[in-house]
């Protein structure tokens, strides 16, 4: 499965919670699959969709899932141990593990290699690491979603992108819905 | 006066509860003051752009952020400060030891300082700078006008405000 056959697979699961999602194709993705006032769209900043899930995560009690990529979270690598010493159990930190730079051609990245995420979460100190293959995700988010323990998804699956348009909506207006949806 | 006191009372006054941190010498009392504060929330970040991360979440958590790092952080955080807070629209204190200023023992901070104003004007950030402890009356009405306008603004905390650097 390549991540948008996995989007549109856990959009339901996701649907009604708080999701922060990595730039580039992940957020337009989403967005073309099943747009809703309680998805935050990354339009730039690559690397911080963990850490902005984060910090909403700790500042209010609702599950929060931040939809991230292997290649962003090579690029923000600290993330990881700040999330596992200041564990909150409403946060899932779903890493989608292509091992590559789908936004950006798919160049292949380290965690495609020689380099397990999962191995480095665990190292950092996560406790609730959990590793699976595209097709078995569904059940696992949920539980992860369900638990009261923050838990970390690597989900490794193909690399591969469809074509899809920009997302145009103004990045205030994303901001404000989503609070909006955060508040309700 | 003290400093370190003064500025997370005004925190605490301006309803900042979720403040994260990068280290600096110069800010080593403010931090630990943070720290002991039961009604903020302090997060350390391992680099000032995760930092920013964390408090554009907090934000839209309903929490009022702080982030509190060096100038250096000014080169890390260039992308971030116009893609996510300035994009989005958010608000945040941003409380900077201005290193490489007056009384400044280490050469190589001067490489970044001479670039701190000009980078923060280039962004359009509002841009205050204390020298003087009495500026740090100041702050409190910095706080408000930062909610004010949904603006990352930055406080330029200098050597001189902190009262030097001792015997180093």
């Amino acid at each position: 499965m390549i991540r948008s056959e996995i989007l549109k697979e856990i959009a339901p699961i996701i649907r009604d919670h708080l999701v922060v999602c990595n730039i580039g194709l992940p957020s337009q993705e989403l967005h073309l699959i099943d747009d809703q006032p309680t998805n935050f769209y990354m339009l730039g900043t690559m690397g911080l969709s963990s850490s902005i899930g984060f910090g909403l995560a700790l500042s209010q009690d609702k599950p929060v899932i931040s939809i991230d990529g292997d290649g962003s979270v090579l690029t923000n690598l600290g993330t990881l141990p700040t999330i596992a010493n200041n564990e909150t159990g409403n946060y899932t930190l779903l890493i989608i593990d292509n091992g590559s730079y789908g936004s950006t051609g798919d160049q292949p990245t380290y965690a495609g290699q020689k380099t397990s995420l999962a191995a480095v979460a665990v190292a950092c100190g996560c406790e609730n690491v959990i590793e699976v293959q595209d097709k078995d995700l569904g059940p696992v988010l949920q539980a992860a979603i369900d638990s009261d323990e923050m838990t970390v998804i690597v989900c490794k699956c193909d690399s591969g992108n469809i074509k899809l348009p920009v997302i145009t909506l103004d990045p205030v207006v994303i901001r404000h819905r989503f609070m909006e949806a955060v508040k309700s | 006066m003290n400093i370190d006191k003064k500025i997370v009372d005004d925190f605490v006054a301006n309803e900042i509860s979720f403040v994260t941190t990068v280290p600096c010498k110069q800010l080593a009392g403010v931090i630990q003051e943070v720290e002991e504060r039961d009604s903020i929330f302090h997060i350390p970040s391992n680099k000032e752009d995760e930092g920013m991360g964390l408090c554009a979440g907090a934000f839209m958590g309903g929490k009022r952020p702080a982030i509190i790092m060096q100038n250096t952080a000014i080169g890390v955080t260039i992308n971030t400060l116009a893609t996510l807070t300035q994009f989005y629209r958010m608000p945040l204190p941003m409380i900077i030891s201005y290193r490489g200023e007056l009384r400044e023992p280490v050469a190589c901070q001067v490489e970044m300082a001479v670039h701190t104003k000009a980078l923060l004007a280039q962004m359009n950030i509002p841009t205050y700078h204390f020298h003087w402890q009495s500026d740090v009356k100041e702050f409190d009405n910095i706080l408000k006008y930062t909610f004010m306008c949904n603006k990352p603004v930055a406080i330029l905390t200098d050597a001189n405000f902190w009262g030097g650097y001792g015997d180093q």
